[in-house]
């Protein structure tokens, strides 16, 4: 079994701003980057196509910034995550450096594939976003302190109120964010619902 | 929070137990992997020396990443091969079964779950694809899980999730003439926005649902997660229950049929279930919905002009003002007229037999504009054979169609079936994101598949209804 699951209270580092809302998965991490079987190297392709033009020219985009190359906390506005399922698209966010994200809202399957890699997804107003982005802007090495327990997140002399899902604050609080080895131990428990289900025959 | 809903029974009757996070422990009663989102996880259970907990209730199949045009191995994309094996690997060391493209019954996993009777009323059924819901058309709470979670499946045959709330959309009434369950959800996407579901399990009700094929209700449940609701289901009734005597499953155990009937009926939604929210759309409105951006969303009838920005909610502006120049579209327009490079038949959303007969109606006779690259890409194996068993693929090939073997192809351009620069596709698919098809500059419009075909003879959008149908069935 693996060793003991981290308790995440928080996260802290230099942000890193993306714009829009609906930003889809697609967009996080292209089909053709997919066509490994391993997650390893995803990093690089993160948001590829917002980021480089046809001759792989760059592009503008935050990530591509010299003074967001230390970025871990990312600010996204609405539904962030949307489409598909992909886990490549959070593993390619955390390989390019990405501790946890904060943003208006996200797309539910996207915010369990973060959950499942310890990434904080937690929400604020759009307001809050808004300024918040414009901060990063103009601040891109100060840190961010994104506090899971507290439901907080504290940049410059300003503390601001954010929301973490209940489930996911105790998850990562609690270091049982990796369901496996949890679940497992109940196997004895799976196999009895297993054969009390009218349609399992075998 | 809802009560007596199909959603609530299914979930009463999977738990397993309530894990310390506050999530409940879902017993899965179907897996479903493939290609792209499995490997990994097999790695990972690898890593942790953990063995597949019940193979017998996982199935597999290859779809994404394999060709539609030459089939024979090695694949040509040394990429697409390298998954295959080692898809092939997995499942032969796990003991899962595989319907490769060998056996006469691949196809896109949302396409022969059903048709292998796989798919079942009352059943949770999981998978690493967003379009997992599709299964809900059956009854069965179904959803799209990520690669992690694919790994606790394949490991414990659960999932921890939390309860949602239960939303019904109830759609009145009698769909028009060319009016399909495509447009039926691109609708109830356009009202209630991309993220309306998120925390949402629809269940789609309603005289219009209820008169709906079984194709059509999974064309519906398909899309739930364009409108960010992860699941979304129709409750089972005698249409679903005549479609599964068809299956695989339940020709080769017919007993089975009788013996599930009273649970698949214990598991429908109370004439009295409490609902957290309800909404109601008049079917007899709505006319063929086609997209003018770059989510689903942004959907139109095709008589209706294409929405100002400024006239939409201020946080929908930027994202519309950004899709309306991405597609080159004007305010105050119909798509009518939108011209196309491509006509795309296919995906887990519209490339199932009914999907394809009435696409053949109104292709038959006409011949694809000059202008204009078509393809057909049956959703199975199966599906490719009845169609060409009825000579739906003479009709297409005929009116210069490309007839494909199945597969996801140009939906999301895994394969090599893939947008070009700035081209613009007319697609049954369910995704308008930039950069979906394949190329960064291409432009997608949804539409329903007789659309397409109108689209494809065309070559630019039109409304179906204006084309007159030879009738093929």
């Amino acid at each position: 079994m693996t060793d003991e699951i981290p308790e995440i209270d928080s996260a802290s580092g230099s942000g890193v701003p993306i714009r829009g809302n609906d930003i889809d998965t697609d967009q996080i991490i292209p089909a053709r980057f997919m066509k490994v079987v391993t997650f390893d190297g995803l990093g690089e392709f993160a948001f590829f196509d917002q980021r480089y033009d046809e001759n792989d020219e760059p592009k503008d985009h935050p990530m591509n910034e010299p003074q967001f190359q230390d970025a871990s906390i990312m600010v996204v506005n609405a539904n962030f995550g949307c489409g598909s399922s992909r886990e490549h698209a959070p593993q390619a966010l955390m390989r390019w450096g990405i501790d946890a994200i904060i943003g208006e809202s996200f797309a539910e399957i996207f915010a369990g594939n973060c959950l499942a890699l310890g990434i904080p997804t937690v929400t604020a107003d759009h307001d809050t976003i808004t300024e918040l982005q414009d901060w990063v802007d103009e601040h891109p090495d100060a840190d961010i302190d994104v506090d899971v327990e507290n439901e907080t997140v504290t940049y410059g002399e300003k503390t601001v109120d954010v929301t973490v899902d209940d489930a996911q604050r105790k998850a990562l609080t609690e270091g049982v964010w990796d369901t496996t080895a949890l679940m497992k131990s109940n196997a004895d428990a799976v196999a009895e619902k297993a054969a009390s289900l009218p349609y399992v025959d075998d | 929070m809802s009560e007596g809903t199909l959603y609530d029974k299914v979930w009463e009757e999977h738990t397993v137990s309530e894990l310390p996070t506050g999530q409940t422990q879902l017993f899965c009663g179907l897996h479903l992997i493939h290609e792209v989102t499995s490997p990994q996880a097999f790695g990972m259970l690898q890593e942790r020396d953990l063995e597949v907990a019940y193979p017998n209730r996982t199935h597999a199949t290859v779809d994404h990443i394999v060709p539609t045009s030459d089939q024979s191995r090695p694949f040509r994309d040394d990429a697409a091969e390298e998954m295959m094996a080692e898809l092939e690997q997995n499942v032969r060391d796990a003991g899962i079964n595989f319907s490769d493209p060998t056996s006469g019954e691949q196809g896109i996993v949302h396409v022969i779950g059903p048709e292998k009777g796989l798919t079942q009323p009352g059943m949770t059924i999981v998978c690493g694809d967003s379009h997992t819901s599709t299964h809900g058309a059956f009854g069965a709470l179904a959803f799209g899980i990520g690669t992690s979670q694919i790994r606790d499946v394949l490991a414990t045959q659960t999932v921890a999730m939390e309860k949602k709330k239960v939303r019904k959309i109830e759609v009145t009434g009698e769909l028009g003439p060319g009016v399909e369950a495509k447009d039926v959800i691109l609708e109830i996407i356009r009202r209630l926005g991309t993220e309306g579901g998120v925390g949402y399990v629809y269940e789609y009700a309603g005289e219009a649902i209820e008169n709906l094929d079984m194709e059509g209700r999974m064309s519906i449940c398909n899309m739930s997660i364009e409108g960010g609701a992860r699941a979304g289901y129709v409750n089972p009734d005698e249409t679903t229950y005549d479609w599964l005597k068809d299956t695989e499953y339940f020709q080769e155990n017919p007993e089975r049929f009788d013996e599930l009937k009273p649970y698949w009926e214990s598991i429908r939604s109370d004439e009295d279930a409490e609902y957290d929210d309800v909404v109601t759309i008049d079917g007899s409105e709505l006319e063929p919905v086609v997209t003018w951006g770059t989510t689903p969303g942004q959907g139109v009838g095709i008589t209706q002009p294409i929405p100002a920005p400024e006239d939409l909610p201020e946080e929908k502006q930027d994202t519309a003002r950004m899709a309306q120049e991405h597609m080159g579209v004007t305010p105050g327009e119909t798509m009518e007229g939108y011209e196309i490079d491509v006509a795309f038949l296919g995906s887990c959303t519209n490339a199932r037999m009914p999907d394809l007969r009435r696409a053949a109606g109104v292709v038959k006779g006409r011949q694809v504009a000059d202008s204009v690259r078509a393809m057909v890409v049956p959703g199975s194996q199966r599906v490719k054979a009845a169609a060409e068993a009825e000579g739906l693929d003479e009709i297409f090939t005929e009116a210069g169609f490309e007839w494909r073997e199945a597969g996801c192809s140009m939906c999301l351009g895994m394969n090599e079936d893939q947008l070009e620069g700035d081209e613009a596709s007319a697609s049954s698919s369910n995704r308008n994101f930039i950069g979906r098809q394949g190329s960064k500059d291409g432009r997608t419009v949804l539409m329903n598949p007789r659309m397409v075909a109108a689209a494809a003879v065309t070559g630019h959008v039109t409304d179906v209804r204006e084309l007159k149908e030879v009738s093929v069935a």
